[in-house]
């Protein structure tokens, strides 16, 4: 309450409290036992085949670039949805010009099929 | 709270104590009793509730053994998963692994630091409040990355990654959804939001043009996907992934990633209720500041815990979609459809009061012979197929 983001160091501190008490007494009554078979990761009971961490599929990367541009757009846009009001017509003819060009990637993308997933 | 504790330190009650020592000590106790006396019993009810609504409308009885009508299920599964043992697969990155339910769990209980349950009943009443509650709620991403690469399995790694690229594209038509409301309101404060708008239906921002209306069912949907809810559930696809990003854990672990989903239901609820449906705001009935926190909080949580049945309905209804179709339907419709709706907003802005508040009556109209229409063509099914319905609820 001195700083406004104190609370929020708080509730953090408090939450992982609990998040390591509730770990502490499951691995307290919990049974431990091992062996290769359950150790072993799943692959719908056939011995597991190789290692996971293969290549992926390259459309991930496109989602993750195409997020990155479109949602610092919208971050862009809170400030000015703040000071609307006071920013008037001409904030409106700047963010509208900001607006523009970016729809025209949009569409760019759109007709390069960067929005297809086949 | 805070207004209250400055009244309590001026008649005296904390006499010799410091001022920053009885802040401390307040905050402690407030997180302690927000998490574990309403997110815990919340989260673990709205999964008996889920199973149970679940189960009446399949026709089947669902859990009905522990407790009054099996409300305490929840304690049950909880007691049990402890009970379990903790498997680290060899193969796992041993750092990791462990780490990632961790990361999920506090993406999601962070986000209730800001949630207004009342005017008065907030943890803490941030100036940036929504973008910090869509900021924080991404960490859930990054637990969801860290869970399907660190298990070190084909299913995992799967799921993670189409969970990710699931969330990270919803993330942008629930964004600029958002916006039309914050443009509307002024700020991102989220009492700022809910005191820009007032108790009557017709005050709240939903009904405030077709345009919010329209951004009120993108936020909902995107809000489903971003908590990987049916229709929206590809990367848990029992069908085709086993259990996703889930598959290698197990006991406590396992559930954290659960508690997270079913809590995250409540949150989109309370967001919902807070950007839309006018929060906690209730007709001026009475003058006492308990009553009327009580008032409110029961207002907020019965809005919010609607959004919470209805999600549990439509789970209940509709099929999964695939991976296609759930990215052509965000980048190609949802990204395109906000946009627009949020320039109609700012158009609807430059309108005066009054014949802003003609379009704001046809919008209330439009929404209450939707929802009569909706009730009819039900009823109309009802009639002429005939069920042999059970109405007891429950059983």
């Amino acid at each position: 309450m001195n700083h406004p983001f104190l609370p929020l160091l708080v509730m953090f501190a408090v939450a992982s409290v609990i998040v390591v008490a509730l770990l502490t007494v499951a691995s307290l009554f919990g049974p431990k036992s091992t062996n290769a078979a359950k150790n072993d990761p799943f692959e719908s009971g056939n011995p597991p085949t190789g290692d996971a961490r293969i290549r992926f599929s390259v459309r991930f990367y496109l989602v993750a670039m195409l997020f990155l541009i479109f949602d610092l757009e919208v971050v862009f846009l809170y400030p000015w949805a703040i000071y609307f009001r006071h920013l008037g017509v001409f904030g409106l003819i700047q963010m509208g010009i900001f607006l523009v060009i970016l729809t025209v990637g949009y569409v760019y993308v759109w007709k390069k099929g960067a929005l297809e997933w086949d | 709270m805070q207004a209250l504790l400055d009244q309590m330190i001026q008649e005296g009650a904390f006499a010799g104590v410091p001022k920053e020592v009885v802040y401390t000590i307040a905050m402690v106790l407030t997180a302690v009793v927000v998490l574990s006396a309403f997110v815990a019993p919340l989260a673990g009810v709205t999964s008996w509730l889920e199973r149970r609504v679940w189960a009446r409308m399949q026709s089947r009885v669902g859990p009905n053994r522990v407790g009054p009508q099996g409300i305490l299920q929840w304690l049950a599964d909880g007691i049990k998963n402890i009970m379990k043992e903790d498997i680290i697969p060899t193969a796992a990155d041993q750092k990791l692994f462990p780490l990632a339910p961790y990361v999920v769990f506090m993406g999601f209980l962070c986000a209730f630091v800001v949630i207004p349950f009342g005017e008065s009943l907030i943890v803490a009443d941030l100036n940036i409040g929504i973008l910090y509650l869509l900021s924080v709620t991404s960490l859930v991403v990054v637990g969801i990355l860290m869970a399907g690469w660190a298990s070190n399995n084909k299913w995992s790694l799967l799921g993670g990654m189409r969970s990710a690229a699931q969330i990270v594209s919803y993330e942008i038509p629930a964004g600029l959804s958002v916006l039309t409301v914050v443009f509307l309101a002024g700020t991102l404060s989220m009492q700022g939001i809910i005191k820009a708008q007032g108790w009557r239906p017709w005050d709240w921002f939903m009904f405030h043009n077709p345009f919010t209306f329209c951004a009120f069912f993108l936020f909902f949907t995107a809000a489903l996907a971003e908590g990987n809810r049916t229709p929206f559930d590809i990367p848990e696809a029992e069908s085709e992934l086993v259990a996703g990003y889930v598959t290698e854990y197990s006991g406590m672990r396992f559930l954290f990633f659960f508690f997270a989903e079913w809590g995250n239901l409540y949150v989109i609820g309370a967001v919902v209720t807070t950007l839309f449906m006018g929060g906690w705001q209730v007709p001026p009935v009475t003058d006492n500041p308990v009553l009327l926190g009580i008032l409110q909080f029961l207002t907020f949580f019965l809005k919010a815990y609607f959004w919470v049945f209805v999600a549990m309905w439509i789970r209940a209804t509709l099929p999964r979609v695939r991976v296609d179709q759930l990215m052509g339907l965000c980048w190609k419709y949802m990204v395109p459809l906000s946009f627009i709706c949020l320039l109609g907003t700012i158009g609807f802005m430059f309108m005066d009061t009054n014949s802003r508040r003609i379009f704001g009556a046809i919008t209330l109209g439009f929404a209450i012979a939707t929802i009569i229409n909706f009730f009819r063509r039900v009823g109309f099914q009802f009639r002429s197929a005939k069920p042999e319905a059970y109405w007891k609820p429950h059983i």
